[in-house]
């Protein structure tokens, strides 16, 4: 790799040929605005924010997507620079909707802190921002163009990062827009709600439905019994939102910030992940018994179903194989009908006036709250789904000062959670808790990985695959003794797409899949604090992993409340009551 | 009505339309080697037809230098620029002329694919221009050249004509330009090198290779080397196609083609620059002056240059592909400025708000289209102050 000379405001520096002046700036300490650039995306260099100067350049050059040549001077404050950004800020508020007092991205909109810093007139030029009404068809999240500054983020984010290409840049000139296949509203197109796109979004433009008024109604109403669930991803990425360094865990106080928002009961999703893997594995151990045991035609790989943005997915793009997919509802939904079955009649409760109220990393979970099918206790089994940025809303607006707050625990009986559960949140932490119960069940032992650290089905790689050999099988077990267990994980549906074609051309031979639609798995999920980068991620990721070897139990068949659940309520896995209540169906959609 | 005085003018040359023998010419050029054809593009200083004026023989050096093996020529036969006409008659008149100067080009860079980009709008072309790229194509399978040359239609839009939206049109995505560099000499049509040249400069690639480099030199100024194709329209009685040395001044061209009352002559389109009888007698057709196209347009006394001018901004808002901040906005920005001062909405002071923010669309629009914009809008203003207020 050649090494280029150059110098930025006269300061020398000398940097890896390929490297952008941006970047080149960065190590030298000086930040250069950026608006439509993203860590995660490719180079788009249409906001012109980030324009320089060059000596003998005829123009200004754009630093996001400029890469240094030996011997260029730049510099980054001159008054034409300055002159530049100050047009082109002024030229954005110009298309904007100035309504920033009434939008959800108040204070955390990146056009907004670029105009500050630049002390902007928002009304030096003609008002040409569009009136256009808001498309409000998803019930994860809204589209509201008169925000948009067509940094096409969202689109190269759909396209890009996850194959799906539901949006697109359409017309020219000053007709140009973000749409959809014709236009069509949100929830009639190919969209899956997983929300990366409103990770990405800088300003107010892309925003997740919310459902905080909802919520605050229902604990004020004396009527009813409110109970709320957090979901793995939330307590590691919570704090970003509340002042704290990405990675910091918060779960104890999330639990007492909840506690005093006058929730009735605070349960956590991990106790339903916990359920979620007896019923799983012992679904995946069936199928197994099926194929090799009684040699009876069995689909598999058998594939994950607690990602609703990648259920969306498979339901569109790939229909033939819906049969591959496990049966079992996620976690999420899994708590609800719990709440509003096991819990109400244990604790005498109505569950006509319970109201269950989900916090998740995750966009799409609105919408799978919302499939007409999630409703198996007799009721909605969740009613309210927020995001991890909708709960800091709350809590901010309660005025809890949440640094300060003590820990506490949560309530019993659907609270108790193992370290096998908080690892859901990772990618590869569904396959590694299902694989710490399997191999236990089959084996008596545990899995065959130092600390029960199933590290092979870790980290931030796109699809990663790991063989397990079982071996020393329990008698009722034995038809899987030697069996080597193939297993494969993905995330981003870009990944998940590529393991999808092999499956559909048979040439996928493994045994189980784990699929999460967003980047990291759930911790990159699209209800997840803004901003959103790889550093981020990993630095949760290592959250989830540390609070899993801090946990006493790491098993999710040794979780006692999910022990004393079977014993009193389901009986055993995939019982019939368990497949009343807690599995599922899907349904075949469109392409387009 | 017939020009006699352009038949007696000195500057008047016939080499694009002239009766060549093509095949001779195209077997001169297959038997020179890279080098020595780049050494006499360079060294005849021709520019690009198209209106950029890129050094041709410098292009098709950089490319030629590349070390991918799959590489592309490409004719931008996009024709966009209003008054631009000169390409639709050359593609009619002498296909085989712009055939012979991108094979010539596939000779000197390396290139087995050519492409025609032609303007959706001259589609009605495609039938007889096939016909003769299929006996081109055969032509140089006998001569065991290993180049084809295909048509790729355009869909209508005028930034398809630079180069990069060209591309992305080929590719068939939005024709919205790319990030330079890489160029496309370095990285075009589908990521490899690409030549994209205009079909009046393939036209003059085959002619100097022909007659060699000092025939070229000797016409013309330093800085704008021969000659170029100049489609005049407007007021003017006469209205054509017509080739001429380049470096006349306006003086020179008005009394050609002038009715006699010509107020201003808008040289290069609505991207060029427009001037005023008093510049006239000071201002060179040519790239040390106002470069163009070929676009000569010319108003008389008749014609309210606010609607000129609101003409082109009009232009200019549909145009736009939209992708970059200060062109998308600039030029509504400009067009809505000029109607508000116009009906008094806002004070004429307004209008040095809109040239002090034409230069930031001068200098940071991310393609030709939004850093041209000011030319029109500030000549038309600075010269035509009064028409444009009132």
């Amino acid at each position: 790799m050649n090494m280029i000379k150059v110098t930025i405001n006269d300061m020398p520096i000398e940097v890896q040929e390929g490297t952008t002046i941006h970047d080149a700036a960065k190590k030298l300490k000086i930040k250069i605005p950026t608006l439509c650039y993203h860590p995660d995306l490719s180079v788009a260099g249409n906001c012109r924010i980030c324009v320089v100067e060059v000596k003998g350049s005829r123009t200004l050059v754009p630093s996001c997507s400029m890469p240094v040549a030996d011997g260029m001077e730049i510099y980054t404050n001159t008054l034409k620079v300055r002159k530049a950004r100050k047009d082109v800020i002024e030229l954005l508020l110009a298309e904007h909707n100035m309504d920033c007092t009434k939008c959800y991205k108040n204070c955390n909109c990146e056009l907004q802190a670029i105009a500050k810093d630049y002390i902007s007139e928002n009304d030096r030029f003609i008002d040409v921002a569009i009136k256009k009404h808001i498309d409000k068809s998803s019930p994860s999240y809204q589209k509201d163009d008169s925000k948009c500054i067509k940094c096409q983020r969202c689109v190269r984010t759909c396209i890009e990062l996850q194959h799906v290409g539901a949006f697109t840049m359409a017309h020219k000139g000053e007709h140009v827009a973000v749409e959809t296949f014709l236009d069509l509203p949100i929830n009639e197109v190919v969209c899956t709600n997983c929300g990366q796109c409103v990770n990405r979004c800088p300003t107010g433009a892309l925003t997740e439905k919310h459902y905080i008024e909802e919520t605050w109604a229902a604990l004020a109403d004396p009527d009813k019994y409110v109970v709320v669930q957090t979901a793995p991803a939330v307590r590691v990425a919570l704090g970003e939102a509340l002042g704290f360094e990405p990675g910091k865990r918060v779960t104890g106080q999330m639990v007492t910030a909840l506690k005093r928002m006058g929730f009735n009961a605070v349960f956590d999703t991990n106790f339903a992940a916990d359920l979620t893997i007896m019923e799983e594995g012992f679904e995946l151990l069936g199928r197994l018994k099926k194929a090799l045991l009684e040699k009876k035609p069995t689909v598999l790989p058998m594939m994950t179903s607690c990602s609703p943005g990648w259920i969306k997915y498979i339901e569109h793009e790939f229909p033939t194989l819906l049969d591959n997919l496990s049966t079992c509802k996620s976690p999420q939904q899994m708590f609800g009908v719990m709440a509003k079955t096991y819990y109400a009649k244990k604790m005498k409760i109505d569950p006509a006036k319970m109201v269950v109220v989900s916090v998740m990393p995750c966009t799409a979970k609105k919408f799978e709250a919302d499939r007409p099918e999630m409703n198996s206790s007799g009721y909605k089994d969740v009613d309210y789904v927020i995001t991890t940025r909708e709960l800091a809303l709350m809590i901010q607006q309660a005025g809890i000062d949440f640094p300060a707050l003590e820990e506490e625990k949560c309530d019993s009986i659907l609270g108790d959670y193992t370290g096998a559960a908080i690892i859901f949140g990772a990618t590869g932490g569904v396959m590694e808790a299902a694989l710490r119960t399997a191999y236990e069940v089959v084996t008596g032992r545990d899995v065959p990985f130092k600390n029960l650290e199933i590290l092979p089905v870790r980290g931030m790689e796109g699809v990663k695959q790991a063989t397990i050999k079982i071996e020393g099988c329990l008698p009722d077990w034995k038809f899987l003794e030697g069996v080597e267990l193939k297993v494969a994980i993905a995330h981003g549906l870009t990944n998940a797409r590529t393991l999808m074609q092999l499956v559909e051309k048979g040439e996928a031979p493994f045994h189980f899949i784990e699929i999460m639609a967003c980047p990291g798995g759930c911790l990159g999920g699209g209800g997840q604090p803004i901003p959103t980068n790889l550093e981020i991620r990993e630095k949760r990721m290592a959250a989830i992993y540390a609070e899993d070897r801090g946990l006493p139990v790491r098993k999710s068949h040794e979780n006692p409340e999910v022990q004393m659940l079977y014993k009193e309520f389901l009986k055993e896995p995939n019982s019939h009551l368990a497949h009343e209540l807690l599995h599922t169906h899907y349904r075949k959609r469109e392409k387009y | 009505m017939i020009n006699e005085k352009l038949k007696k003018y000195k500057k008047k040359i016939d080499i694009i339309f002239s009766d060549t023998d093509c095949p001779a010419i195209l077997d001169k050029g297959l038997k020179m080697s890279a080098d020595d054809i780049i050494k006499e593009l360079i060294d005849s200083g021709l520019k690009g037809r198209g209106g950029a004026g890129f050094p041709t023989g410098l292009k098709w050096k950089f490319a030629s230098q590349q070390k991918e093996s799959k590489k592309y020529v490409v004719c931008n036969a996009d024709e966009g620029e209003p008054g631009t006409f000169k390409d639709r008659e050359i593609l009619d008149k002498q296909i085989t002329k712009v055939l012979v100067g991108m094979a010539i080009c596939a000779h000197t860079i390396g290139a087995d694919e050519g492409y025609i980009y032609l303007r959706g709008e001259y589609n009605y072309l495609i039938p007889q221009l096939n016909k003769e790229i299929e006996k081109f194509n055969a032509e140089l399978k006998k001569r065991k050249v290993n180049f084809n040359i295909y048509i790729k239609s355009g869909s209508g839009a005028y930034i398809c004509g630079e180069e990069t939206a060209l591309i992305e049109s080929m590719e068939g995505k939005r024709g919205e330009p790319r990030n330079k560099p890489p160029f496309p000499v370095v990285e075009g049509y589908l990521n490899k090198p690409t030549v994209v040249n205009n079909v009046e400069t393939f036209v003059y690639t085959a002619m100097i290779i022909q007659n060699g480099a000092k025939f070229f030199k000797d016409l013309g100024t330093k800085d704008s080397r021969g000659g170029k194709v100049f489609s005049v329209s407007g007021d003017t009685p006469y209205p054509g196609i017509y080739e001429l040395e380049l470096g006349m001044t306006l003086e020179e061209f008005v009394e050609l083609f002038g009715d006699g009352d010509t107020k201003a002559v808008q040289v290069g389109g609505a991207s060029g620059f427009c001037v005023p009888r008093r510049k006239f007698k000071d201002t060179i057709i040519g790239f040390e002056g106002v470069p163009t196209g070929g676009s000569m347009m010319l108003f008389n006394s008749s014609r309210s240059m606010y609607n000129v001018l609101h003409n082109f901004l009009e232009f200019f808002c549909e145009e736009s592909c939209g992708q970059c901040t200060p062109c998308r906005v600039g030029c509504q920005q400009l067009l809505k400025g000029i109607e508000s001062v116009k009906n008094k909405k806002l004070s004429p002071k307004y209008l040095d708000d809109l040239r002090n923010m034409s230069d930031t669309m001068r200098n940071s629009s991310k393609c030709g289209l939004g850093q041209s914009v000011p030319n029109a809008f500030n000549s038309i203003l600075e010269n035509f102050k009064e028409e444009v207020i009132y």
